[in-house]
């Protein structure tokens, strides 16, 4: 678990934030609501877990509440891993 | 009774809403034809000012010229007004394939189709041509027509840093697994005035197998050494797959726009895009004027050269006087000033120094990107930009802003 949230986080930084950004990202913060992530860019969050994790996210669990930070990303991912 | 007063007061509150938040637009009548000198009526009911133009997407100065004008006259007489028809039932003239020709022949493509407007080429474009299977990979800060064209669409869609080539590439190959890849952006950035890397996004779309779009609104008819646009300046002439452009700004600045490209795309646009096939013709006075348009800018660099000399002097000018300006190849030419309210405040007095020149700040720039946009125009002579850089000096020994960098702005007068 620890180790999805790091590659999470890391990915969530290196892809939204510029390099001279003066916003933070942290294990909760708000990724839809706080502005960083639009919903319009969570296809390709999606499709990166998927990718790296060998996994299927349906639509119907990919909902901008599930993606809102890097621990209720981790907390996705390890279900359909699990499963 | 439908819309209650009850509705009626929670409109007005949205309304407010924006007021309140310092985002609501006003207009300023202009008495005249587009020009570098205009007459303009402002607040409401004011007397008239004249102003020198530094925001319109006149860049060629032909908005307001004779031979355009003439030309458009011709053309209502020998075509008549309006065609009453969308293309494909009666609403196809002679000179409306004519103009597609014409165009074909300037951007260095296979064909091309004519839009209401380029906001329209936008918007068809990609579901047109795209489907399920395909990804579409856009540079982050493109024009917000794109946005609305792609959210049309069902591919996938994703996104690169903006000019970023180290991050397009990594989307390229994490979608090698689609059918098609699009790769999209702006040959200008409206709001920054920068060019697109084309030379680097095409060896990436052919190393990738991808195809790529660009929208030209920004630089038809004056960016690249005959005004081909960005794929000339960038040596890549022939490598754009999919073109999308304007008449509404340099090219006589009346309306209009088209999809210009791979043959094959080009007729799935005449078969399928909706914005084509459910909105009326361009109008003939358009289309008219528009060839006259198209004749002199490609049998003359003389505007375009111009163009450039008043973006070299214009810039020069900004530089010795001590503003902070964003670098670049275009004609936009923007001052930086961080502040929101510092840039509302600036064009203020700007305008009552006889210059109209206008702030952008959030949510049209980022967050604490403030600036005064100007834009420089084949029309400006020597003396208007010598008096708008009088104007911009006086403003600016106000505010006491002239000589500090971005981080001694912000330092005084915040984000
Ligand atoms: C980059 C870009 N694309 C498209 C458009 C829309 O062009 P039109 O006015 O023809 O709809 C604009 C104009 O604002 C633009 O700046």
């Amino acid at each position: 678990m620890e180790d999805i949230k790091e590659t999470v986080l890391e990915y969530v930084q290196d892809e939204y934030l510029e390099e001279d950004d003066d916003r933070e990202v942290e294990m909760d913060t708000p990724l839809i609501s706080g502005g960083i992530v639009d919903s319009f860019s969570m296809v390709s969050l999606k499709r990166f877990l998927e990718n790296k994790y060998g996994i299927q996210i349906p639509d119907s669990d990919a909902t901008p509440e599930a993606f809102d930070s890097v621990e209720k990303i981790a907390v996705l991912v390890e279900r359909f891993l699990d499963a | 009774m439908a819309y209650s007063e009850k509705t009626r007061t929670a409109y007005q509150e949205d309304l407010k809403g924006i007021e309140d938040a310092g985002l609501f637009k006003k207009e300023r009548f202009i008495h005249a034809p587009q020009n570098a000198e205009i007459e303009v009526e402002f607040p409401e009911g004011s007397a008239l000012k004249s102003v020198i133009n530094m925001c319109a997407n006149n860049y060629l100065g032909l908005s307001g010229n004779q031979e355009v004008i003439d030309a458009a006259h011709a053309g209502l007489d020998s075509r008549g007004y309006g065609m009453s028809s969308v293309r494909f039932i009666c609403g196809t003239q002679d000179i409306h394939r004519e103009l597609e020709q014409k165009m074909t022949e300037f951007l260095g493509t296979e064909d091309t189709i004519l839009f209401p407007s380029c906001m329209d080429a936008n918007a068809g474009v990609f579901e047109a041509v795209l489907n399920e299977e395909d990804v579409m990979i856009a540079d982050r800060l493109v024009h917000a027509s794109i946005i609305d064209g792609m959210r049309l669409c069902k591919a996938m869609n994703d996104s690169y840093k903006h000019s970023d080539m180290k991050h397009l590439e990594k989307k390229l190959i994490l979608h090698q697994d689609k059918r098609n890849r699009l790769i999209i952006t702006d040959g200008v950035f409206s709001m920054d005035g920068d060019l697109a890397k084309l030379d680097e996004i095409v060896a990436l779309a052919e190393k990738y197998d991808a195809m790529v779009f660009v929208d030209e609104s920004h630089a038809s008819g004056f960016i690249g050494r005959t005004g081909r646009g960005t794929h000339e300046h960038c040596g890549v002439l022939g490598k754009i797959d999919i073109v999308t452009t304007t008449f509404g700004k340099a090219l006589g600045g009346a309306s209009g726009g088209c999809v210009s490209g791979r043959r094959e795309l080009v007729e799935l646009c005449r078969q399928k895009a909706r914005p084509y096939l459910f909105s009326n013709t361009v109008a003939p006075v358009i289309v008219s004027g528009t060839l006259r348009v198209m004749e002199i800018v490609s049998g003359s660099t003389e505007r375009r050269d111009k163009l450039e000399e008043n973006t070299t002097y214009w810039r020069q000018l900004l530089d010795d006087a001590g503003f902070d300006v964003k670098s670049g190849d275009s004609p936009i030419v923007p001052v930086m000033l961080y502040n929101a309210k510092l840039a509302q405040d600036v064009a203020t007095d700007l305008f009552a120094e006889g210059i109209y020149a206008v702030g952008f700040f959030f949510p049209v720039v980022p967050q604490g990107q403030a600036r005064i946009r100007t834009q420089l125009s084949a029309a400006h002579e020597k003396h208007h930009l010598d008096k708008a850089i009088a104007a911009f000096t006086t403003v600016g020994e106000k505010y006491g802003i002239l000589g500090l960098g971005k981080q001694e702005l912000i330092e005084k007068f915040g984000m």
